[in-house]
């Protein structure tokens, strides 16, 4: 199978430097790290990403079975750090992501030499004693508003969302395009997203980790991101000066800068 | 012209002299509304609107949209964000694609999202999003407009519960359809042998093709011992398709049996099967019939050759591959149909089987295979004549697997069971195995 072709890995960035992985979360597509790119592009290797069902990503290898976990994300990751034969990598996850590079970096600790954590949420249900911010009410209702908003997406344009190699500008024109996803796999992505309980999992974590939070997150509260940050013994909490859940688009030269400083101090 | 508001309609020297006071009235109202003024457009208009900071702090609402929330102006402005004004539902969908987007694109076009009334009620709406930029470039705040969407909400609803719906029973058809199938498959196999007899002395081999899953067909065959030293073997074809084939099929093959062992000779078998069917179908006004060839084997031990009597109803001939090399058809024409008429003449013919030699039986499906690009020739019995003679002094089970990778190469040209019956005496005096493959 060819894995670059069916997560879309685009890689760019200093060839000789340290290769970052960057990992969307749930809703779009790598595209969300645009503002990113060119403040790691100089001295990294940068490699890009979509998961299965997201972006330009081969619809075609899309299972409900195996996305309706987290390990099936996580599998997509370890794939892709195969093709490249990446040896320890730094991983950026934002949301969910953040979640699946601790998987991943559990399943193969060569790969993955350091994490960086974006606005990353181990659970969103509340939960006995801890606060994830949502009830399970909450987030069925976020699939209610996945049912009604296709964002551009539409079975007759799905293969020119999905990636017309012929054609490249079919996909620019047309609006919502980062964030078009088929219903159907949108629904599993949430799912698998919002339903998940990884809060055990962060004890696996044995490499240097950022958690990279933003002052005012509605998806990720300051109490999660403290949770997340105690839960990984030696980790680095940095709180950005941004507001919602995507920093890295509404603060990007804060988010580069604590990205950088945190890259710099690997070496 | 210029017409000012509050003018007085019967002033004689008022601009609208040439109107009467009726049209005057009209043009006082119209001009009043072009007087109406941004403010009251803004705070008045048939939606919502608001602008907020980059950090979603709403720094201006209308009016509109205040009294659909039910809020009051100093608890909006400076104070919430224009995601609390969502459901909790709305607001992680803000987060993960409309702020994104918008951040991304610079605006954002007919997102549905559910605004929350202070009384807890949800408002749909259709929002969209502009960045207003300054001079710079620098990103300065977002206007939003929403439009009440209850209706259209409504409505779309209606079209997904309709589709699932649609869905529902597309998914019911196909769990039903696959369950016909297995119910046919399992009818069809019980019309044929589960496996063939050994007989010894003879190699065996029958292959059956289903042109469709969806329906049953109509050919059949079988070999079995009638005494000691002797074994009955007929392949045949009904006509039709479908359940009422299937019990034409059932009918045709145990009465056959039965008659064997009640007479074993080929013309006085058919002739039974004729008056039974006919008896069955024809007298009651619904003819139906068949093709068949029926056949006795005695094998003698002592030269290995194989003594074939046979009779054909209305079928085509048998093939016959010799071990040296040539084949031919053993003519048994002018046989009827099996059950048209109450009374009916079979033709028979015998032949001898010597080691290396093989008795083909096979239905129309393989001689009326459409061939040919535009599939609008039939492969025909010359075709068969050479494809047997290449084939001639192969043990019976090669003869059928060739036959069988020529039915495969026929494609969507293939559109009729078929069934293949291959009776061989081996070339040299050993046993092989009695084998039969199915698709």
């Amino acid at each position: 199978m060819d894995i670059a072709r069916r997560n879309n890995v685009t890689v760019t960035g200093n060839p000789h430097g340290r290769t970052v992985v960057l990992a969307h979360g749930f809703g779009c597509d790598q595209n969300m790290w645009r503002s990113t790119v060119p403040a790691l592009a100089p001295e990294y290797r940068v490699v890009l990403f979509d998961y299965v069902g997201s972006g330009r990503s081969e619809l075609s290898a899309f299972s409900p079975d195996r996305y309706a976990s987290l390990q099936g994300y996580a599998q997509d990751v370890m794939e892709v750090c195969d093709a490249l034969d990446l040896r320890d990598a730094v991983f950026v996850g934002h949301s969910v992501s953040a979640m699946i590079g601790v998987l991943a970096a559990d399943m193969a600790p060569e790969r993955i030499g350091a994490l960086v954590m974006v606005a990353p949420s181990p659970r969103y249900i509340d939960d006995d004693g801890y606060r994830g911010g949502f009830s399970a009410q909450d987030i069925e209702e976020l699939l209610g508003s996945l049912e009604s908003n296709y964002l551009g997406w539409s079975a007759a344009m799905a293969p020119v969302i999905m990636g017309n190699p012929e054609r490249p500008e079919l996909g620019a024109e047309l609006e919502n395009s980062f964030c078009a996803t088929d219903p159907d796999i949108a629904r599993v992505f949430a799912r698998t997203t919002f339903l998940s309980d990884s809060r055990d999992d962060l004890k696996t974590v044995r490499v240097p980790t950022l958690v990279l939070e933003s002052a005012q997150d509605a998806i990720a509260p300051r109490e999660v991101g403290a949770f997340v940050h105690a839960a990984i013994p030696g980790s680095t909490l940095v709180t950005l000066d941004a507001i919602g859940h995507c920093p890295h688009l509404s603060a990007p030269e804060a988010t580069n800068q604590a990205l950088l400083e945190f890259l710099a101090a690997l070496r | 012209m210029m017409c000012r508001s509050g003018q007085q309609p019967d002033q004689p020297d008022s601009c609208d002299h040439q109107h009467s006071g009726g049209e005057a009235t009209a043009t006082a109202a119209f001009a009043a509304l072009l007087e109406d003024s941004a403010e009251e457009l803004y705070e008045s208009a048939p939606c919502g609107y608001l602008s907020t900071l980059m950090d979603g702090t709403v720094a201006k609402i209308n009016a509109t949209l205040l009294d659909w929330l039910g809020l009051a102006r100093e608890a909006v402005v400076g104070r919430m964000r224009f995601s609390d004004l969502l459901t909790v539902g709305g607001r992680l969908y803000h987060e993960t694609h409309f702020a994104p987007l918008l951040q991304m694109q610079g605006s954002i076009n007919g997102i549905a999202l559910d605004l929350r009334h202070a009384d807890g009620d949800r408002i749909p709406v259709l929002a969209s999003s502009v960045v207003k930029y300054g001079s710079m470039g620098k990103p300065l705040l977002i206007r939003t407009t929403l439009f009440d969407a209850r209706d259209r909400r409504a409505y779309e609803e209606e079209l997904l519960r309709r589709r699932a719906v649609a869905e529902e029973a597309r998914r019911q058809a196909e769990a039903d359809r696959a369950r016909l199938q297995d119910a046919l498959a399992v009818l069809q196999r019980s019309l044929l042998p589960d496996t063939l007899p050994v007989v010894p002395g003879l190699d065996t081999a029958a292959y059956y093709h289903t042109a469709s899953p969806d329906e049953l067909g109509g050919d059949f065959y079988d070999i079995f011992p009638v005494d000691g030293k002797r074994f009955a073997f007929f392949l045949g074809d009904v006509c039709g398709k479908g359940p009422q084939a299937a019990a034409l099929t059932s009918l045709t093959r145990y009465t056959l049996r039965a008659a064997a062992l009640h007479e074993p000779d080929p013309r006085s078998t058919l002739t039974t099967l004729n008056k039974v069917l006919h008896e069955r179908y024809a007298a009651g006004g619904d003819p139906r019939y068949c093709t068949a060839i029926f056949g006795i084997l005695e094998i003698d031990e002592t030269t290995d050759q194989v003594f074939v009597q046979l009779a054909s109803g209305g079928h085509p001939p048998v093939l016959i591959l010799r071990a040296d090399g040539t084949a031919e058809y053993l003519p048994t024409p002018g046989g009827l149909l099996i059950g048209v008429l109450p009374e009916a003449r079979f033709t028979a013919a015998t032949t001898t089987l010597s080691p290396g030699d093989t008795l083909l039986l096979y239905t129309d499906g393989l001689t009326e295979a459409r061939t040919g690009t535009d599939r609008s020739s039939l492969y025909g019995e010359d075709a068969l004549l050479d494809f047997g003679t290449r084939h001639a002094g192969a043990p019976a089970h090669d003869l059928v697997q060739a036959l069988t990778a020529l039915l495969d190469g026929f494609g969507d040209g293939l559109d009729d069971d078929t069934a293949l019956l291959a009776l061989g005496v081996p070339a040299r005096p050993a046993a092989r195995p009695t084998t039969r493959s199915r698709p």
